[in-house]
């Protein structure tokens, strides 16, 4: 079973990345992108185990190592 | 007296720290490998800067689970000093030491130059005789010291007297043009609650002889020595 990880920047930190890419993109003439967040992704392979036992354990490891909650949120994607 | 300087894998401010602390100011200096597990026989602990673990995944987010940061939290709440220098504040900050984490410059730049910093507190062991308002000059080397709380965090560091280092202009006013790097209130070092730990990003080892362009560094390491002199065995 996989699991996908995704960890942003919680809204109200500052992403310096995001700005450029954004300014970036309005200099090849592609408009309409009002904002651009920069995050994280993972793909996690589990090994058997049932779904709710997945989540539990990669809420865990989120909170414990993959993101820091100071600065970042996280969702997880269980399934796929 | 012997202090410990951790080295971690992707170290690379532990010979620096290590120079400073045995040949400038002349107190034993051991290095200390992450996997070590004790630090019994150390009297103050600086965790050096670097790349730990090539920054992967966030700055320090791998090195606070080596062994070392268990005796590392164990020595901070027995009182022992702790310094965490550039990555090595990082790492504190990772490891839940010191409250707050790091973001990207907001120049999205890396940064190495001298920086000027207005000391706000004497109480830390590092910064004991530095009194409050004083300027130090002290370089800065990294990408990401952009420094982030949220704002009752960001009180209570102030209420309780626990933001140590601030970026200032050379006359020691805190400004908007003298924050290298967006930090929040231009805050540059912090300790904890008790005192006993401090984080900053910029280098006192890199700054603690006068060949070196400012000798304003070595005070911090004096003032470690002074403190471990006068601390009840």
């Amino acid at each position: 079973m996989k699991a996908k990880i995704y960890v942003t920047l919680k809204r109200g930190v500052l992403d310096p990345q995001g700005k450029a890419i954004r300014a970036s993109l309005s200099h090849l003439g592609i408009d309409g992108v009002e904002d651009v967040r920069v995050g994280k992704f993972m793909e996690v392979t589990l090994k058997e185990i049932g779904a709710g036992e997945a989540h539990r354990l990669l809420d865990e490891a989120c909170r414990r190592l993959l993101a820091n909650t100071v600065i970042e949120e996280y969702r997880i994607e269980i399934g796929g | 007296m012997k202090t410990a300087v951790l080295v971690f894998p992707g170290s690379n401010c532990d010979h620096d720290a290590y120079h400073a602390l045995k040949h400038v100011v002349g107190v034993d200096a051991e290095f200390v490998w992450h996997k070590q597990s004790s630090l019994d026989g150390f009297e103050a602990v600086v965790i050096p800067g670097g790349f730990t673990y090539g920054d992967y995944l966030r700055t320090g987010a791998m090195a606070k689970l080596s062994p070392v940061m268990g005796a590392v939290r164990r020595f901070a709440e027995d009182g022992g000093p702790v310094l965490g220098i550039c990555n090595g504040f990082q790492i504190l900050l990772e490891a839940g030491l010191l409250p707050g984490a790091m973001i990207v410059n907001d120049s999205l730049r890396f940064i190495c130059d001298f920086v000027h910093l207005r000391s706000g507190t004497d109480r830390t062991p590092f910064t004991r005789g530095i009194r409050e308002g004083e300027v130090l000059r002290i370089p800065v080397a990294h990408y990401q010291g952009n420094y982030f709380a949220d704002e009752r965090t960001l009180s209570s560091l102030e209420e309780r007297d626990q933001v140590v280092f601030r970026y200032c202009d050379p006359e020691g006013e805190v400004t908007r043009e003298s924050n290298p790097n967006g930090s929040a209130r231009n805050i540059a070092g912090i300790c904890n609650e008790r005192g006993n730990v401090l984080g900053m990003m910029p280098h006192p080892e890199r700054s603690a002889e006068e060949a070196l362009g400012s000798a304003d560094g070595r005070r911090l390491f004096d003032a470690m020595v002074a403190w471990l002199g006068e601390r009840p065995a």
